[in-house]
């Protein structure tokens, strides 16, 4: 068992080393911790559709395949959808990064315990389904070394952070129109109205 | 009643003609010609999701970052995926295309498929996501051309759903 760490340093860690990566990250305090590390055009933030950020990671690194795409997704929202590891291990991005928040309780509905807060282990769970690149981070620099490593690396990496609990500093608005098309202008894909 | 998988080619066309090049389906068995031909041609990258409401986010995430998508599955799986089109596709204004194999209808011999396919066309309505049943060869061309041009121009998902009377269904021995 790792230690717990800080969930907004380990996010502040992560946004403090990105350049034009695409980040997907899932509902509840995943997305907020996001947000509040530095917003950046390049996030996406759901709003529901539970268990659909790595999906979603997934379909924005097949569309841009000289991209680095993040995901990053909750304990509770990665067992929603398990079955997207094996997935993402079948098509085998060059550029995908995963990223599991892990704090074993289902912190936004009033910290129920997840199954991974006993048995499961992500990390290992993606291995099984052939990830090999996956790892859980010792504390927040060994965090920052691997996700470094995975976006350096060509092929799916998942990365586990085993961290507290505890609300969010902050949350982005909630307009999803928004938050789309800003996202979509970063990635290229669409043009503003211009200036 | 076709015997043949001509409906199979016309949907091909229609996809590469709108640039549609990445397939992304739960498997069933009528769909076969059609999952045949996207693997078997270079112009698509094709693979199966796990789920259907992963198929929904896979195409939404291709689909924002450029490339356009066909999410393809049989009417029990429709079942899977409301929440994905109400929290993602549809509040997030995200042109999902569906093509819907219709199992549970014209001969179904499974009570289960029965019960199953029946939530499509309320939840398309709920939802507000424009749906087509298609039963004739003559109509498919039209109908698929002119649904995936609506569902980008407008980006609202689209549902499709393929009747027996078109693939001629699943055929159950006697």
């Amino acid at each position: 068992m790792t230690a717990t760490l800080s969930r907004i340093e380990l996010m502040r860690g992560l946004v403090g080393m990105l350049r034009d990566e695409a980040v997907v990250a899932g509902i509840g305090n995943t997305n907020f911790d996001l947000y509040a590390a530095g917003h950046r055009s390049q996030n996406f933030y759901m709003l529901g559709s539970m268990g659909l950020a790595f999906p979603i990671a997934l379909g924005v690194a097949l569309a841009q395949p000289r991209r680095r795409v993040i995901g990053i997704e909750g304990d509770g929202s990665l067992l929603m959808n398990l079955g997207c590891l094996a997935t993402i291990a079948m098509v085998a991005p060059a550029n995908l990064t995963l990223v599991v928040m892990d704090n074993g309780v289902y912190e936004i509905t009033g910290g129920q315990p997840t199954a991974s807060a006993q048995r499961c282990d992500f990390v290992e769970v993606a291995r099984a389904t052939g990830i090999a690149h996956s790892a859980w981070a010792q504390d927040t620099s060994d965090f920052v070394r691997l996700v470094q490593a995975a976006l350096e690396r060509t092929g799916p990496s998942l990365i586990g952070a085993r961290i507290e609990r505890g609300p969010a500093i902050a949350q982005p608005p909630r307009d999803p129109a928004q938050i789309r098309d800003r996202f979509m202008q970063a990635m290229g894909s669409r043009k503003g109205f211009g200036a | 009643m076709p015997s043949d998988s001509a409906w199979a080619g016309v949907v091909l066309a229609a996809l590469r003609k709108h640039d549609v090049r990445l397939a992304v389906y739960v498997p069933d068995k009528v769909l076969i010609p059609l999952i045949d031909g996207v693997h078997a041609d270079p112009f698509f990258t094709a693979f199966t999701a796990t789920r259907e409401e992963e198929g929904v986010g896979i195409c939404a995430g291709a689909w924002m970052g450029g490339l356009r998508s066909i999410l393809m599955m049989q009417t029990s799986g429709f079942g899977n995926v409301p929440n994905a089109l109400a929290s993602l596709a549809v509040a997030y204004q995200i042109p999902v295309v569906m093509l819907v194999s219709e199992r549970g209808s014209l001969g179904e011999v499974n009570v289960g498929q029965v019960w199953s396919s029946r939530v499509v066309a309320p939840v398309c309505d709920a939802l507000g996501i424009p749906h087509q049943t298609i039963e004739r060869l003559e109509d498919l061309a039209f109908v698929v051309d002119r649904s995936i041009v609506q569902a980008h121009a407008t980006q609202t998902p689209v549902v499709l759903v393929l009747s027996p009377l078109l693939t001629g269904g699943k055929v159950f021995a006697a």
